[in-house]
């Protein structure tokens, strides 16, 4: 689906990703000592889910990201 | 599918609005921001991509350059509006797994039927809509009739969408509805009046990811809690000893088996043979993100990736009701009660959680700051998502079926790309009048709800003869076509005015509204069949020549032999009835 000079939709779900793993980590990490009152808070899902999130953008940002002469 | 989802939420809109109901989450300020910045990408993509949005193909059909890959998610998300999500997930809650079948064999089968049987007709003929290949297979006759009534009521149904989406919002955010009406709408319809329906799947494809995403954390974590799949089956027989909830099948004998009030014959001849078959392949809100593939093998395998990931939504929708039944409930009592119920307890001052709020309830559960905006972000994605699927097809519909084939037949593509834009902001003012109407009269909701669901299964009827069958007449598929449509109404209207006409429609005084939809589509879509064939051997059939490209026998299918076996659709297409098959054995 690319007209020339367009960027690839993979590339701005790359960045949403990225923007909301950045988030949903550093809200983890945040309330590492002060687990928010939820079922198997003890698991930190914020953590590694935003963990998997900014791993994916990364990957998604990086491979699909506008390169030169595209 | 969202007709039977929307069913399930037989909310008492004015009650709630009166009794400002507790606010079931609370955001942060992390919540809040990614819900923000969701809105900043949807609405960016939108104003990015209306450079690359000049001419009618690119408005109308994204300029036939999409890849299987992206036509097929956004196939699938244009259909996976949140309260499929929302209503499905209460569904499974209320019936247990038997909500599944409508993500299976109410899907899967026409899914694959679609792509590789109906796809080269669509995509030879280059229609740009469905009521287009209407138009060259029967005439302007059926055309006109497929066209006004799809139009009419998909804003009418994305007025419902609307409204109960804001309605949801308010319930468990405490969100203003107005706002909440205002806001989401405005901002579908800024995205897909700049970018089209380019923009429209851009934006589809991302919601998917964010749905996936937003919504799967529910399952992982009810899994760990209730000790995996067995656990959760364990905990639902310990809670309710005397019912099943965890079997598809084995309960479809009898209408008085399971919970649902059905028989395994609505469910195979009504649901899979015409309203999934109806839906998947003749409804051109999820059929226009098939016909915009960039050639025909991308046109036939897009719904077969949208069919492999619809066999795994189960498992973010109707996993979340079943742990709801295993962790929320305790031996013998429901946690969540019904709509009708929670009004009633409204009434006295009570607030009681309805089985529609099984899957927030179980986002509250487990998911903490950062995490809780994303579902809900996940929600409001699925919405809108289908509100641009509907805008999108009504712009379509109504710039080149209604407005150019009657009103102004030789402008301008430019002119057609301006109708285009205003026909989307039309769309989206008279979803947002609908929507106020349901506010003020709730009954309204059930009509337009029964309306759309009139036109589903004849429609299949109709477009498969002219398919498969060379010498179907244009008078016939009109009037097979109104034939099925005015069956359909009145079978609905002599149940709603005396009951007990059930045990005659859906073959027992025992069946309940699940089963009578199903068994309705089933005799409207074999009138509106056997109405077509009647019709046509007693009128004049179209010269061949004129019906190449547009019918089996008559139109020659480009060859796939040059394709690797792993690279050709037939190939997937059985993958994916394999595994459709073993999950059918796996949870008999």
């Amino acid at each position: 689906m690319h007209k020339p000079g367009m960027l690839s939709i993979w590339f701005f779900i790359g960045l949403l990703l990225l923007a909301y793993g950045i988030l949903i980590l550093g809200s983890g990490i945040y309330e590492w000592n002060h687990p928010p009152a939820v079922v198997l808070a003890e698991l930190h899902a914020g953590v590694w889910w935003g963990g998997l999130l900014t791993v994916l953008g990364l990957i998604y940002t990086l491979k699909f990201k506008p390169r030169k002469g595209n | 599918m969202l007709v039977q989802a929307i069913t399930e939420f037989c909310w008492a809109p004015a009650l709630f609005l009166e009794a400002a109901p507790q606010r079931l989450l609370h955001l942060s300020g992390v919540d809040l921001a990614i819900v923000v910045l969701y809105f900043v990408a949807v609405l960016s993509i939108g104003f990015y991509l209306k450079k690359y949005t000049k001419t009618g193909e690119d408005f109308f059909l994204a300029g036939r350059e999409m890849t299987a890959w992206v036509a097929g998610l956004s196939f699938l998300a244009a259909n996976l509006g949140s309260l499929e999500l929302l209503g499905w997930a209460g569904s499974a809650y209320q019936y247990g797994i038997l909500a599944a079948h409508w993500y299976w064999i109410g899907a899967i089968p026409a899914m694959v039927f679609l792509a590789i049987v109906m796809i080269p007709f669509y995509y030879i003929s280059r229609t740009h809509s469905v009521p287009g290949y209407l138009k060259l297979r029967f005439g302007e006759p059926a055309r006109a009739l497929s066209a006004v009534s799809f139009g009419f009521m998909t804003v009418l149904m994305s007025g419902v969408n609307m409204f109960s989406m804001a309605l949801i919002l308010q319930v468990i955010l405490g969100w203003n509805l107005d706002v909440s009406i205002r806001v989401s709408s405005i901002t579908v319809a800024l995205y897909v009046t700049l970018g089209g329906l380019l923009s429209a799947i851009f934006n589809e494809v991302l919601q998917f990811v964010l749905i996936w995403l937003g919504a799967m954390l529910i399952s992982i974590l009810g899994l760990i809690e209730a000790g995996g799949w067995n656990g959760v089956v364990a905990r639902i027989h310990n809670n309710f000893p005397a019912q099943d909830f965890t079997h598809m099948w084995r309960t479809m004998g009898s209408f008085t088996d399971n919970p649902m009030g059905i028989h395994w014959v609505g469910i195979v001849f009504g649901l899979a043979c015409f309203i999934s078959m109806g839906y998947w392949t003749t409804d051109f809100l999820v059929v226009q993100r098939v016909i915009a593939a960039k050639d025909l093998r991308a046109a036939k395998l897009a719904p077969l990736i949208g069919a492999a990931f619809k066999m795994a939504v189960p498992f973010i929708v109707i996993l979340p009701g079943l742990l709801g039944l295993a962790l929320l409930d305790t031996p013998g009592h429901h946690f969540l009660v019904g709509e009708d119920v929670a009004a009633e307890a409204l009434k006295h001052g009570q607030v009681l959680h309805t089985y529609n709020q099984v899957l927030p309830i179980m986002l509250a559960r487990y998911c903490g700051p950062g995490l809780l905006g994303l579902g809900i972000t996940a929600l409001i994605a699925g919405f809108m998502s289908g509100m641009a699927g509907n805008v999108s097809a009504f712009a379509t519909v109504w710039t080149y079926d209604i407005y150019r084939a009657t009103i102004r037949k030789n402008a301008t593509d430019e002119h057609y790309v301006s109708v285009g834009r205003w026909c989307t902001i039309i769309g989206v003012l008279v979803s947002i009048g609908t929507a106020y109407l349901v506010r003020h009269s709730a009954s309204i909701m059930d009509y337009v709800q029964a309306l759309f669901s009139f036109f589903i299964a004849p429609l299949f009827g109709t477009v498969l003869l002219g398919m498969l069958w060379k010498r179907a007449t244009g008078p016939a598929g009109f009037w097979g076509l109104t034939a099925g449509t005015f069956s359909s109404i009145g079978l609905w209207a002599w149940v709603k005015l005396d009951p007990t006409a059930i045990r005659y429609v859906a073959l027992s005084p025992h069946a309940k509204d699940m089963a009578e939809n199903m068994f309705r589509a089933l005799w409207c879509g074999l009138i509106c069949i056997v109405v077509t064939v009647v019709v046509s051997l007693f009128t004049e059939p179209k010269p061949e020549k004129e019906l190449v490209g547009l019918v089996y026998g008559c139109t020659e299918i480009p060859s796939e032999g040059h394709l690797l076996w792993w690279q050709k659709p037939i190939f997937w297409a059985g993958v994916i009835l394999a595994v459709f098959v073993a999950l059918q054995i796996i949870f008999w």
